[in-house]
């Protein structure tokens, strides 16, 4: 494979559709393993993701930060494809809303409600404030 | 013969106010079918990575061996998915549904399998339920605008059933009839296996001097492969909830299309014969005061 500078060529796609697409020099996700950096012509990669924050270093220098509940990751061919089914993008994340069911997950966990679907929401609305504040944080 | 006249017209104001309901559902319908349309497309890019990511699992490793793709020696048990709608208005929707259910039933029957039943939609837990037919759980409310959450909720189920041991009450097939959309014209009911999963390997063509991409998996393939099969089982199920709200929506403008044209055809018959009627009393009225006029210049001229 020839070395030229291209970009990666990012999808972010969640159940509903396209979210986010565009070109990048970085993404840093955080898999069950740790948090990975996946620069331009990066080996093929398939990775599981946790519930977390994944930050996305566009061409033009913009960060997009997205929220997931978990998903994958996968790089081939200097594609990065972020497949999570409740992918959201940290600009358009209502941080009142998501703290609101942060709380109320929470409040069902310490009642002693283990269930996977309270675990759910409870990742996913920890993963959409922590992506809104490190949204908010940095601009 | 005024009373055949107040009644044809009151008919025909009865059918026209008919006419307006179905007219404003045909509209409704027609606005909901291209939401439901857009999102079924919108949805393409999740399954189209998810496809991808499977198939380069299995390319990967050429064991493919998982829970919910191993198929069993002798199925006893089947599980029958049914997708139905919530409302009726839409014409031969679900008859046809219950049609292809009900061979698909018939079918693993003859294989010697017992069927358990699963029903999404009003309609369709109603039908079960005037044949007292047990169903093993049931969903409703969101036939023609499905989330995502509704469709993991389905899949859990499943997958939870899928994996039960058969003598605990688990099934050891599980079939999904849905309705395809194949166009504003034609829907046509369907019937797929949706476990166990049937791994197609290398669903891209690859060139010549193409290479398979050696991935790199974290943590490890097998861990991997466990945590993509059942949201690839979410997303098959996602897939065939927005193929039917399409599809009962595209049913629904139809139905409620030649409704509405039998109404104005109705509506126009019944003017004609509304206007004979009146027609006729006039001509009885006219007959009646001329017999009159007459028979009373007669009698005068008698006198």
């Amino acid at each position: 494979m020839a070395f030229d500078s291209s970009p990666l060529r990012v999808e972010v796609v969640s159940a509903d559709g396209l979210i986010w697409e565009g070109d990048a020099d970085q993404v840093i996700a955080r898999t069950t393993e740790g948090d990975i950096g996946i620069l331009s012509h990066h080996e093929p990669f398939f990775g599981v993701l946790v519930p977390s924050a994944v930050e996305v270093i566009t061409s033009d220098g913009n960060r997009e930060i997205i929220a997931v509940d978990g998903g994958f990751l996968s790089v081939a061919e200097n594609r990065v494809s972020l497949l999570n089914a409740y992918a959201r993008l940290a600009g358009e994340i209502d941080q009142a809303e998501a703290e609101r069911q942060l709380n109320q997950a929470q409040l069902a966990l310490e009642k002693g409600d283990v269930s996977t679907e309270t675990m759910q929401s409870y990742h996913r609305a920890s993963a959409q404030v922590r992506a809104a504040a490190k949204a908010a944080g940095r601009h | 013969m005024a009373s055949s006249l107040r009644e044809l017209r009151q008919r025909r104001k009865s059918v026209s106010a008919t006419k307006k309901i179905t007219k404003a559902m045909e509209l409704i319908a027609a606005s909901k079918v291209i939401r439901a349309q857009q999102a079924a497309s919108k949805a393409l890019p999740y399954t189209r990575e998810l496809n991808r990511a499977v198939s380069a699992l299995a390319t990967h490793s050429a064991n493919l061996e998982h829970p919910l793709t191993t198929r069993v020696e002798r199925p006893r048990r089947a599980a029958l998915l049914v997708l139905t709608s919530d409302r009726g208005m839409n014409g031969a929707f679900n008859s046809n549904v219950h049609k292809t259910g009900a061979r698909m039933r018939a079918r693993l029957e003859e294989q010697g399998m017992e069927v358990k039943r699963y029903v999404v939609g009003r309609k369709g837990i109603g039908y079960m339920k005037f044949r007292e037919l047990s169903m093993a759980q049931t969903w409703e409310g969101f036939s023609d605008a499905p989330t995502f959450a509704n469709a993991h909720e389905i899949a859990d189920v499943l997958i939870k059933d899928f994996l039960t041991p058969y003598e605990e009450g688990g099934v050891d097939e599980i079939h999904a009839v849905y309705t395809r959309m194949e166009s504003m014209l034609t829907q046509t009911p369907r019937v797929r296996r949706l476990l166990p999963l049937e791994v197609v390997e290398g669903v891209t063509e690859l060139g010549e001097q193409d290479h398979i991409p050696q991935y790199d998996f974290e943590p490890d393939a097998a861990t991997v492969l466990d945590a993509v099969m059942p949201v690839y089982v979410r997303s098959r199920v996602w897939f065939y909830l927005l193929q039917s709200s399409a599809s009962i929506l595209a049913s629904q403008q139809r139905a409620m299309k030649s409704a509405t044209d039998n109404a104005n055809q109705l509506i126009e018959s019944l003017t004609r014969e509304a206007n004979q009627a009146r027609q006729a009393e006039i001509t009885q009225e006219i007959t009646e005061i001329v017999g009159g006029a007459s028979a009373l210049a007669e009698s005068s001229a008698q006198d």
